[in-house]
Parts: C-alpha cells; structure tokens; sequence
C-alpha cells in the first residue's frame, strides 16, 4: 500500500544496513556466530543498542540447517534478555521486513531490527529446495531449482524474449558490477561453464552460499536522528501466484507486477532497481514484468548471481537499495525479493531520499 | 584451536497426508492409468487437478477424464539425473499440457537426447509397472508420433479410492556446530565440562553456544566448570520413553555445576527417586566409552542453601 492511500501514516525508514562477506562455506562458525557480527554493525551505525530497539523479526530456514526451530539458536546473537518483542518468518529477511513495516505503522513501536540467514553449506540446497514444492504433485519428483528454472529459461527463448547470449551477459554484467561490492561471492570474469540443466550454464545460476544480513527500520525524526540521509519505505507490497506451474505463464511474473504497482513504483520513475533473480533468466522474467527499461540501473550490488545466500538475499536487495540512498547514489529504488520456484512469490518495496 | 568438528546428519521422514476428494480421484485414477482433470466454473480443465478454483477460489468437484497424450509447453534437458528424480539416466523435464487439457503437467521425458526435444513435440505417459496412487505412478512420458487417444470420460469413481499418500524424503548434511560447541564437544572427550564466560555480565553459559543470550555479544573466554553440581529443580519421570533402557520412575533434573551461570539436565541416580531434592548435591558418571555423563550421583555433601542458587532455577 502506497503512503499516498493512507493519509497521515507513518514514515518508515531504511536507516541503516549490514551484510557478511558471503562465502561458499563457514564450518568454523554457528549460525549465531555467523550473524553476531552483521547486528553489531547494523546497531553501530545508528548507536542503538539491542535494549532500544522495539521490534525485532527475523527470517531464516530450518530445512537449510537440518534441524527444528533453529532460529531459536540465532536468538542468542540479539540479546533477548530482558524479554524484547520478537518475530520470525520461515521465508526470506524481505518478508520479516514487511512484518516489522507492519508493526511500525501501527505505532507500537519506532524501531525495528530485521536480520536474516541462511548457511546453504551444510546441505545439498538443489535437494532441500525441492522440499519447498507441493508434496502430492511435485516433490515425490524431486524437481530442483535449478531445472524448474530452466523450464523458465525455455519459456522464454520459445517466446523469443532472450537467448542463451542475452542470458549470458546477464551473469556476466552482475558479476562484472559485483567487483565493487566486497561483500560478494562471485565477482568479476566468471566462466560461463556448462549446462547444469540445459538452457541454464552455471554462470546463468547463483553461488550457493552462506550469509546473513540487517537492517534497522525507523520511524519519522527518530529516522533523520539515525540516519543522514534516511531511505523512506514509500510503499511495500507482496503477492503470490498460483502454486502449479502449469497453470502460470511463466514468461510473466503478474504477481512481481501488481506488488510494484501497490507500492507505487510506477508513479514516478525509478533510477535504481534491486532484483532478486537468482537466475540470469528471472532478471528477463521482471524487467519485461515490472517495465524496467535502460535507464534503471540493475543490481549495481552484482544481485544474486553475486551472492545468494538463501533466506537472506532478497533482504539483501532491500538493504543495498537503501544503502544507495543512504550514500546519495539513488534518490529512488526498486527493491524486490522473491521466494518459492520461478518467480512464485514477489515482494516490491519503493524507497526514496529526500529531495538533494 | 582444534579443527571444527563436522558429522554427517541425514533427517528422513516418511510425511503422511492425506488427501481431499479431487486429489484422491486423480491418484486413484493413475493407478488405474486414468487421468483426471477437474473443470472450473468458467469451464477451464485444470490437469493435475486442485480443489478451488485458482482465480475464484470456489469449490470445484466436476472430474474429467484426459487424454494420456499430449504436447510438450516447456523443457529443459537433465543431463545428470539426481537421487529420486524419475529417471536415472538422462532425462528432460517437461511441462505437458494433456489432450482436453488447459494447463500443463510437470513430470520427465525419456528421450534420447536434447537434439530429439523441442516444445509442441507430442508425448504420451509411460505407466510404472507398479502403481500405488502417486504421481510416480506416471513413469515419465515418451515421444509418441500416433494418433491422440479419446479417452473414456471415465466417471472419477473407484472402488478402494486411496485416501492418503507418504511423501517420503531425505535430506543429507554434514553437521558443524560451529567453533563454542566443538570446543564443549572436544573437552567432553577428556571427562570435562566447559562453558564460556560473558565479557560484560560474567555469566558462564554451558554449554557455551557462543553468544550471551542477555548481552548479545559473543563468549570467548573458555571456563572449565563442575564436576560438582547442585539440584536445582527436578521432575520424576514415569513413562517408559522407546528404546530407552532406563527403569521408570527416575529423576530428571536441572543441575548447576559449580562455577556454572546456568543449570543443565541430567538423569539421577544411586539414590531412590523419592529422594532427591533441591539443593541436592550431584557429581557426573561417566560410563566406560561414553561421550558425555550417563547420569549424576550424590556426592554425599551437605545440600546446598537455598540462597546458594536460587539465581540459577
Ligand atoms: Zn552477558
């Protein structure tokens, strides 16, 4: 919902992000271990201590550690005593900040610490992700990412809309940008390799990865007392799409379309656009869906072709988006996450500086 | 520091569900090598079938026998086929819309390679040899050149209609807890009890998981606590837990170790159940080979005051 249908909400802000170095493996960490360090700097960077903030939410999954409610381990890293109000979604961090969004606009609180993760590494995540799809229809087939992606791919070569070259150069120019983000797994010349299911080359999919990331969401002045130059949640919404992939048009992600248009982002233009496509043929899939032409900027962070650490980079995108317009490169941003297999779940976030 | 411990962990679980009028039609029906559809309200014959209408979310029960032929939407070529996938050599996955059919199907095709695959090739269903009411029980498809079947407009009644499904899985991991629990883990191996102490509180958390809970800042500093310990609350357990080899009734209890900022559990024992108490003083017994300490034993101390741990209930 756009600011501009609710007269008289509250501003909510990006005031401050924070990711890890994203790395194939991290054996000699714990999950908390891992995250500690990404919430100290989120903190840091606004002086706020655990004890100030007013809601905390977080994302991550226990199929990825192999073990039940392992988000109550990474609990440890935020300091939960004295009680805090807390929150967790198994889905990625995006989703967390939506709650967290939600919860700042009804006033209980006036921050909000988000935090997400996700250690691909212990796991075969081509395996556990097939764990995500319908049990009666799908999973007893064990379809991986990686090929339902494909079938995408074909899609939208069939429709003539890319080909292996044009979904080559995606990779390529994600990595190419993701040289000046240090925090990234796969930067610069990367090989565009072969098939891991045909259309799709390794350079067209994402690093499997471990990593975690934070953002701390505030609210109006406490905001600007934050943050110099605060990134202001103009609109943020999410939508789904039939579960069947037979059923959607998978050349087409609506569902991306109408979560940008409920947040606003096509009543004025964007000059930078986050998306999280983990493969080079979901970035043909959204700039055709959400109407992004060669005037956005693209994943100037390299994307999740970069860096995909699961449950993490589609908040990662929010995070980047706003740290733009934290740093005066962006005065406005697209960022988007998605979950599930192609495309199924979308969400949109507008965000803005003031006006310079 | 030791290298970081790793173990491989493998999580399996046979998932039961059960399934509703529309998806037990279909599974039957494949056991039967009938494929169902159901029709929408605006007429839309959805295959595989779902219970609501995907645009209206009404209710929809009007099964409809398809085609066992059909056009391939979509593929994309599996050169190296992974463990439970329909084939074990190479395969392409393919979306199939079925004759009658308005939305398509995803399962494998056997073909001989990517050259003899391209989308609106023609395909009929392989069936498995044997079938359970599973979409396993579609083999995979074929490439087919003959004419498309009619089908028989089968009613979607069967006799013995199944009514649940296993949704087997297996995930495979290799398990590292990471740098504080290696170290609890490695000292274990010598008969010791570690924790780590809180730079700021001072609190000394066993086992240590790196990180203060209250503080939220990470625990470096390694302190070997115990043997010793006290009771500090307990519960008697009376139910014989599987593949247990312990005689009920016995004490479950929090133990705090000397030198500890929190309790651990423990199983007591070398004193009738209806003996221990709180303040009850405790050391562990390690078994021959064990990993970690079978039970807790009196010490034969003098009970602790109640004030001596109160903190740590
Ligand atoms: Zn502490």
């Amino acid at each position: 919902m756009t600011r501009e249908e609710a007269p008289g909400a509250r501003d909510i802000a990006v005031v401050a992000f924070a990711q890890t170095d994203h790395r194939r493996t991290t054996d000699e960490v714990s999950e908390v271990e891992m995250l500690m360090p990404v919430l100290h700097q989120v903190l840091e960077r606004t002086g706020l201590k655990a004890a100030d903030i007013g809601f905390t939410c977080s994302g991550s999954s226990d199929y990825l550690a192999g073990r039940a409610f392992s988000f109550t381990l990474a609990l440890d890293g935020v300091g939960a005593w004295p009680p805090i109000s807390e929150s967790h979604v198994e889905m990625d961090g995006a989703w967390a900040l939506y709650e967290a969004w939600v919860k700042l606009r009804t006033g209980d609180a006036d921050t909000a610490l988000v935090y997400s993760y996700g250690k691909s590494s212990p796991g075969s995540v081509r395996d556990v992700l097939t764990r995500q799809l319908d049990p009666y229809y799908l999973a007893p087939l064990w379809p991986d990412p990686v090929a339902l992606a494909a079938l995408q791919a074909q899609a939208l070569i069939d429709a003539g809309a890319t080909d292996e070259p044009a979904l080559a150069a995606v990779g390529a120019r994600s990595r190419a940008d993701a040289t000046a983000n240090s925090h990234a797994q796969l930067r610069g010349s990367v090989s565009q390799g072969d098939y891991l299911v045909r259309p799709l080359r390794t350079g067209d999919c994402p690093p499997i990865g471990d990593g975690a990331a934070a953002v701390v969401l505030a609210v109006g002045e406490r905001a600007r007392e934050l943050c110099e130059r605060p990134a202001w949640i103009r609109g943020i919404d999410h939508r789904i799409e039939a579960h069947g992939l037979g059923v959607r048009d998978l050349t087409d992600s609506p569902s991306a379309r109408l979560a940008a248009e409920r947040a606003g982002a096509y009543e004025r233009p964007v000059d930078t656009a986050e998306l999280h496509a983990p493969f080079s043929s979901q970035e043909v899939v959204l700039r055709r869906a959400l109407g992004l032409d060669e005037t956005v900027r693209v994943n100037p962070s390299g994307g999740a072709l970069a860096a995909n650490p699961i449950m993490a980079a589609g908040l990662i995108r929010i995070g980047e988006a706003a740290a733009r317009i934290h740093r005066g490169e962006s005065d406005r941003a697209l960022a988007h996450a998605t979950s599930g297999p192609c495309l199924q779940q979308n969400l949109v976030a507008v965000l803005e500086g003031d006006p310079r | 520091m030791s290298a970081i411990l790793k173990a491989p962990l493998t999580v399996e679980f046979p998932f039961t569900r059960s399934v509703g009028p529309v998806q037990s039609a279909f599974l039957t029906g494949l056991r039967e090598r009938v494929v169902l559809g159901v029709r929408t309200v605006d007429g839309k014959v959805l295959v595989p079938p779902v219970e609501y209408d995907p645009v209206t979310a009404e209710e929809i029960r009007d099964l409809v026998e398809v085609a066992p032929t059909g056009t391939v939407t979509t593929w994309a070529w599996n050169h190296d086929p992974r463990r439970g996938q329909p084939l074990d050599t190479p395969f392409a996955w393919v979306l199939v819309k079925l004759d009658g059919a308005d939305t398509a199907l995803l399962h494998a095709l056997d073909a001989p390679g990517p050259d003899t695959v391209r989308t609106g090739m023609r395909v009929r269903v392989r069936w498995a040899e044997e079938r359970s009411g599973a979409i396993t029980d579609i083999a995979c498809f074929e490439p087919y050149d003959g004419e498309s079947v009619e089908p028989a407009g089968h009613s979607g009644e069967f006799e013995e209609a199944i009514t649940g499904i296993v949704a087997a899985a297996r995930l495979d991991y290799t398990y590292s807890p990471g740098r504080a629990q290696t170290g609890y883990i490695e000292a274990l191996g010598d008969r010791r009890i570690v924790g780590e102490r809180c730079p700021t509180c001072r609190k000394v958390y066993v086992p240590p998981r790196g990180a203060c809970p209250t503080c939220g800042v990470a625990t470096r500093e390694r302190v070997e606590v115990g043997p010793g310990g006290t009771v500090t609350t307990f519960c008697i357990v009376n139910i014989k837990a599987k593949n247990l080899d312990i005689e009920v009734p016995y004490v479950y209890a929090h133990i705090a170790l000397d030198g500890a900022g929190l309790a651990l559990h423990g199983r007591i024992a070398g004193i009738p159940y209806d003996q221990v108490r709180m303040g009850l003083r405790v050391e562990p017994v390690w078994t021959q080979g064990a990993r970690y300490p079978d039970h807790y034993r009196p010490t034969g101390e003098p009970d602790a005051d109640y004030d001596m741990y109160k903190e740590l209930l």
